[in-house]
């Protein structure tokens, strides 16, 4: 016993010895582990959190609108096999008149009950309180519009309510399962400040729109095993005539879709990037525990020689790995559960999910402790075993590296022009070039994390250049409540500060291609749009073809169509017509699902008189509040859109979600950078400390000796660096193809910069690890150099 | 080179303590030295006689706890750091028992590694010539037997033209006929080259090669002894 006290007394001292290397070995598995237990903690406490709240708060599985049926349609709906619950309501666009804001704003008014809670879509008081049966000229107002107004309760919203002005008064603040996100008619992003959702007594709605005993609106929850398409199709034949557009299920709701489409972004970078975080801190462990016990080799002869059986000595070097990826893991952990549960609230309420349900797998834990511990432990292993098969005696001598050869430059015939210390380092490196090369591959691995890291921000800056700058080149997009003339467009020409206005026509439609079928829009256009464009890969305008339709990359990979085939378009509006079209061109959009043709062509085979929906409009600068003004006393203009904020919202929402994850990549990163460096010219040093010592001795000053130790790191970080663009490239490309969404292609896009940065961060960690290294230079012990073998 | 004094080193009240958590180790106790110019000194005595602190004092290798140790008229003990690692690289040559050649470099190269940074060179071929080694030049030292990787570090301390050469235990590491080679190179480097030897050693046959032999006991000169008639190592009975 008393020998294993002394040699764990030896494993405590080695280990405060070792401190500064040991902390950096913790430091980059703690980021590792930390960096996988919070992804996979937010994600997993999101999902959970987002279906509890859809079952507590029953939101619906099918949804339909239509223009008007009477109330006694929705018994014929519950009859439909599989329906377990219907909920009929009336909804109705508004337009607002705020005051607080010069540009127009738009919401919807939803019915409720008089008599009772909604069977579906049940709304979570945030504060104030419910309606009173039959009240009349109060509502409840979506949380996110009313904080974005930063409205009191009691608070009245003048509202535009088919053709009437009314001032309503906000009673209570509500969040609905149905409303995460609330997203106007054809927008693509959220925009609380211009969008707001309330809900009013059935009652008072009914009669201040005209819809007495009728419903426009219904939804159904289905029993489990139900077949939902069968259950749409049925509702549709119901509802057809009725004007009916075409019922969708969750997957199509705008406010789940979005949901959806964030937390698939989510965990895609929650997927990939802490595996990858994780492989590079264990692999990095390995290779720096493995290069630790090496240095330890002459203690392991001692050991040896002294009677120690090889078992003992693995295991006093297991203890040392045990007690490092303890710490390691202790404060992974901690640090993850502390991060994942921070941030698991800020995107509870980004989402404005009125519940929390943290959770952490045990089974996440458990595998990123193994894996790291796993990793730590064969790296020494292999080392001790290297060590201990060596003789005793063997051992105990300092390492004599065998045989040196004038390295391969210099047979070249380029050693007349290389000091003596340059020599030193280029023979190091070709005497040992995998142990080079495996240290130039973690800090390779560093840099590319790093690259991954800064990556995403270019490729979202990219993609909003070119949805902003290329694409949508208007000023302010407006829509009209319904289609109207064409000769509208001539009203809106002379209106003050319009320098240019183009025509738009969104028809909503159903398009099917053999057994594929999405709901989309077809986009109206002039021939040649100068505002509104559609661009190609390469970034060009495309002109729209006289005939056919134009589809973006991933409206025609859903429907698995390409150029030359007929596509079945069923219009959902007015006539409902079913039309054939054939596909002429695919091009390369960022966001969204669209189908353009030339509006002409559009109103051609609607076989309708020219009408359009909306108009993209460029504003002189100098008029643009006069002009706001104007189209915002406009009743028959339900939306409209500033480029400039829609710009501003979408970096918000990409500053609140990806980018915060993109911060802590790139912190982590620079751990990782930080910890492989340091621990690099740390095991250099210790290494090296007796060659360096002597020439220290022989009068070499402090510089022309550490010029040795960083010359080599300085040559293995050259290697790394473009190894590391090469990865790092490699998993930005990875990226973008597990980041695509429905409703985003992330764009494989680098800016220079991010590899500017990423190879700085590398070198400025380089530089303190130097400093630090060079700190230590002073304390070597040039007495016992001189001694030499003790 | 151009010493104007007689002595080498001399040294006033020199101690060394080394202090050990609550203990006090006395390495030495007040030395007061003169080593001529030009001699062959060997330091005898018992281990933690305090030869090595002492070499490694006037070496510039260690500083000492007080007291003044002179080179050429100034005190070492007011060198800096930097001062320290000049003094070394222009006037001290040393020579290790574990030779602590860099294995990277080969033979020629390890001397002139020195000879790059000295202000007063040798040519390091020549200095190999002294070693008797010229032949072993382009040698890696993982190639060379111990007594030549020594030679070697002979060559590389007499390569920069010290004015004193400090030998700890050189032959410590090698068998007696080697050992003989060894001694006598450096004793070769004293009479060609005038250059000052000290030499720590157990053994004190070797004694019979110098000078001057002093006599380290307990931290401090216990007594010196001057030989009048030196042997030659071949002479010399291991």
């Amino acid at each position: 016993m008393a020998m294993i006290g002394a040699l764990n007394k030896k494993l405590l001292r080695d280990l405060f010895k070792l401190k500064g290397q040991l902390l950096a070995i913790i430091l980059v598995m703690a980021a590792g582990i930390a960096f996988f237990v919070i992804l996979f903690g937010v994600v997993d406490s999101l999902k959970l959190t987002k279906s509890t709240y859809y079952d507590r708060y029953q939101f619906a599985d099918i949804f339909a609108s239509l223009k008007r049926a009477p109330e006694s349609t929705k018994q014929r709906i519950s009859e439909i096999k599989g329906v377990s619950v219907t909920q009929s309501r009336v909804i109705f666009g508004v337009t607002l008149q705020l005051e607080d804001m010069i540009e127009p704003a738009s919401g919807k008014i939803i019915s409720l009950p008089d008599t009772k809670e909604p069977l579906l879509n049940k709304l979570y008081l945030k504060s104030g309180r419910m309606l009173f049966p039959n009240e009349e000229n109060s509502i409840l107002a979506d949380e996110s519009f009313f904080n974005a107004h930063q409205y009191k309760l009691g608070d009245k919203v003048t509202v535009i309510m088919n053709g009437h002005r009314r001032a309503l008064k906000i009673v209570g603040v509500v969040l609905s399962p149905e409303y995460v996100y609330s997203i106007a008619p054809g927008a693509m992003m959220p925009d609380p400040k211009r969008f707001g959702i309330f809900w009013m007594s059935r009652h008072s709605l009914e009669a201040a729109v005209n819809m007495k005993g009728s419903f426009n609106d219904i939804s159904l929850k289905i029993e489990r095993n139900a077949n939902k398409e069968n259950i749409k199709n049925q509702l549709d034949i119901i509802l057809k005539p009725y004007g009916g557009l075409i019922s969708y299920a969750r997957d199509e709701q705008t406010s789940n879709f979005f949901v959806e489409n964030e937390l698939n972004q989510l965990h895609a970078m929650g997927m990939m990037a802490p595996f990858i975080f994780l492989s590079v801190a264990a692999f990095l462990i390995n290779v720096v525990m493995s290069r630790l016990v090496t240095t330890q080799r002459v203690q392991i002869g001692m050991l040896k020689a002294v009677g120690y059986t090889n078992i003992e000595i693995s295991m006093h070097y297991l203890k040392m790995v045990l007690l490092i990826t303890g710490f390691g893991s202790i404060i992974g952990l901690s640090l993850g559960a502390w991060m994942g549960a921070g941030m698991t609230h800020m995107y509870t309420e980004f989402f404005h999910f009125p519940i929390l349900k943290y959770s952490f797998s045990i089974e996440v834990m458990i595998f990123a402790v193994l894996f790291c511990t796993i990793a730590a432990i064969t790296g020494t292993l292999f080392a001790i075993k290297s060590a201990a098969s060596l003789p005793p005696a063997e051992a105990m001598r300092p390492e004599s590296p065998t045989e040196f050869k004038p390295s391969l430059l210099e047979k070249m015939g380029i050693h007349k022009h290389l000091s003596f210390l340059s020599r030193i380092v280029l023979r190091q490196l070709e005497r040992r070039p995998i142990r080079a090369l495996l240290s130039a591959v973690g800090m390779a691995f560093a840099l590319a994390l790093l690259i991954f890291s800064f990556f995403m921000e270019d490729t979202m800056t990219h993609l909003m250049d070119v949805q902003y700058d290329m694409t949508q080149r208007e000023d302010v997009n407006i829509s009209f409540v319904e289609a109207r003339s064409a000769q509208a467009i001539e009203e809106l020409k002379v209106m003050p500060g319009v320098l240019s206005v183009e025509p738009i026509r969104n028809v909503p439609v159903s398009l099917r291609f053999k057994h594929y079928n999405k709901r989309s829009s077809i986009t109206g256009l002039v021939q040649n749009p100068d505002l509104r464009r559609v661009i190609d890969s390469k970034l060009n305008p495309v002109p729209l073809p006289s005939h056919g339709l134009v589809l973006n990359k991933q409206l025609a990979k859903i429907l698995h169509i390409s150029v030359g085939d007929v596509l079945t378009v069923e219009v959902l509006e007015e006539k409902r017509p079913t039309l054939y079209i054939p596909v002429t061109a695919i091009t390369q959009e960022y966001i969204g699902l669209g189908a353009f043709m030339q509006i002409r062509e559009l109103n051609r085979i609607l076989d309708e008189p020219p009408k359009i929906t909306g108009a993209s409009i460029m504003v002189d600068d100098n008029h643009t509040a006069i002009l706001y003004k104007k189209l915002k006393e406009i009743p028959s203009i339900i939306g409209l859109n500033i480029i400039s904020i829609l710009r501003i919202i979408f970096e918000e929402l990409m500053a609140e979600n990806l980018l915060k994850m993109v911060g802590i990549n790139i912190l982590f990163a620079s751990f990782i950078s930080f910890g492989v460096v340091y621990n690099t010219a740390r095991i250099a040093l210790s290494e090296r400390s007796r060659e360096l010592a002597t020439l220290r001795v022989l009068g070499l000053t402090r510089k022309e000796v550490a010029f040795i130790l960083f010359g080599e790191l300085a040559v293995i970080i050259l290697i790394s660096i473009p190894i590391g663009l090469y990865l790092g490239t490699g998993l930005a490309a990875g990226m973008t193809k597990s980041l695509e969404t429905e409703l985003f292609r992330i764009p494989y896009y680098i800016n220079n910069s991010t590899y500017a940065y990423s190879v700085s961060i590398v070198v400025i960690s380089a530089l303190i690890s130097f400093y630090l290294v060079w700190r230590q230079l002073n304390s070597i012990d040039l007495v016992a150099a001189q001694k030499g073998v003790e | 080179m151009n010493n104007k004094n007689n002595y080498s080193f001399k040294t006033e009240q020199l101690t060394k303590v080394y202090i050990t958590g609550e203990t006090e180790v006395h390495a030495l106790r007040g030395v007061d030295i003169e080593i001529p110019n030009g001699e062959v000194v060997v330091l005898l005595g018992p281990s933690g006689s305090g030869k090595s602190t002492f070499l490694n004092i006037i070496g510039g290798l260690d500083k000492a706890t007080s007291g003044h140790v002179y080179f050429r008229g100034r005190d070492l003990a007011t060198y800096s750091r930097r001062e320290l690692t000049y003094f070394r690289r222009e006037n001290i040559g040393f020579v290790f028992q574990a030779y602590n050649l860099v294995p990277s470099l080969t033979c020629l190269e390890n001397v002139a590694l020195v000879t790059e940074i000295s202000p007063n060179p040798m040519d390091p071929k020549l200095a190999l010539q002294a070693v008797g080694l010229t032949n072993r030049a382009n040698h890696f030292p993982a190639q060379m037997s111990g007594g030549e990787q020594q030679r070697v570090a002979i060559a590389r301390a007499l390569a920069k033209q010290p004015e004193v050469m400090l030998c700890d235990e050189p032959t410590g590491a090698l068998d007696s006929e080697t050992g003989v080679v060894v001694l006598k190179a450096l004793l070769d480097v004293n009479e060609k080259f005038n250059t000052t030897c000290i030499i720590i050693t157990h053994n004190a046959i070797i004694a019979q090669l110098a000078h001057r032999v002093i006599y380290f006991a307990d931290g401090n000169v216990s007594h010196v002894a001057v030989n009048k008639v030196r042997k030659q190592p071949d002479e010399i009975d291991w």
